[in-house]
């Protein structure tokens, strides 16, 4: 790894406001992320909408105690995040990395669970497409139901996938001694990204596990 | 923008069992028929964990006003999206016209 340049950029006046243009440009993104998922958000609930009862019917199919679990899992991670933000802002290089590491492994519990749910949807032919069997009549408004449920968590599992890869590398480099202060953006920026992957799934946790469980 | 303060760790864990237990909460009421209302508590929770991400794991509220403008830049598009879509699909039908006499079962 090639050594690091200095702490501040040339175009910022100082280290705080180098740190205040990093968090908003990031603070942007995220809200670009908002405006994506806001977008299969609106399309599911149109549909849902349309077809309550064979939305309702469909969701009754997932494994609510793994989705709970998951939902725990995430939350668990945004614990560990913000605790190695907490401690890259202190220069704490060896908590840093376990936090980091810790994170990455909560994560890919998510994605190994996630795993299992996506075997037993294949097992019991509830995949869109041809090999999609539904027995109880709304079998083209449940397959809907389906491709929102492999759209939006498949998505989210996208970004989860994008956020276990930063953490691998954050953590290698958190353990070399690169990330020490003032150099901790990274670590921030990816704690912002990490924690709104958390908040997608608080809400497709909800919207596709529990509704209509009466 | 005022200085990046950062809050307590104490602050972290309290956050992170109030979470676990509205988890624990939406889950539970999910089983008690509620009628229409279900849908609506379990979204008034999610955003309610929601919130408390953004404003101590994601420390907007130890941040200035730029992040709470892209957070209400946020705010206003998503309403735009959720909001105007829904006004038309849940109203479409409202004002469908009488069909004449003999004519009801056109499409």
């Amino acid at each position: 790894m090639a050594e690091p340049g200095p702490a501040l950029a040339g175009q910022f006046e100082d280290l705080e406001q180098q740190q205040d243009a990093s968090w908003l440009g990031m603070w942007v993104f995220l809200l670009t992320e908002v405006m994506f998922f806001g977008g299969m958000f609106a399309g599911y609930a149109v549909y849902r909408a349309a077809y309550p009862a064979a939305f309702g019917d469909a969701s009754r199919h997932l494994d609510l105690p793994l989705g709970a679990i998951n939902t725990a899992v995430l939350i668990c991670s945004s614990l560990t995040m913000a605790l190695a933000v907490h401690h890259a802002q202190r220069g704490a290089r060896r908590h840093l990395t376990a936090f980091l590491v810790l994170t990455l492994l909560l994560g890919v519990t998510f994605l190994g669970i996630k795993a299992v749910e996506y075997t037993h949807k294949f097992e019991q032919h509830l995949v869109p497409g041809r090999s999609f069997l539904y027995e109880e009549g709304t079998a083209r408004h449940a397959e809907l139901f389906f491709v929102f449920y492999f759209a939006m968590t498949g998505m989210h599992g996208l970004h989860m996938v994008i956020g276990v890869g930063l953490l691998a590398v954050l953590a290698v480099r958190a353990w070399r001694g690169r990330l020490a202060p003032p150099r901790v953006a990274p670590v921030e920026l990816s704690g912002l990204y990490w924690h709104f992957v958390d908040i997608v799934w608080i809400f497709l946790f909800p919207l596709l596990y529990l509704i209509s469980r009466t | 923008m005022m200085s990046p303060d950062v809050p307590h760790r104490r602050v972290y864990y309290l956050v992170f069992v109030t979470l676990l237990l509205l988890t624990l909460v939406t889950v539970e009421l999910a089983f008690f028929d509620l009628g229409l209302l279900n849908v609506y508590v379990a979204l008034a929770i999610a955003a309610g964990k929601a919130s408390l991400v953004v404003l101590f794991f994601m420390h907007a509220r130890y941040r200035g006003g730029l992040t709470w403008a892209v957070l209400g830049a946020a705010g206003v598009w998503l309403a735009i999206l959720l909001l105007l879509t829904l006004s038309d699909f849940v109203t479409r039908d409202w004002l469908a016209p009488a069909a004449p006499a003999g004519l009801e079962d056109t499409p």
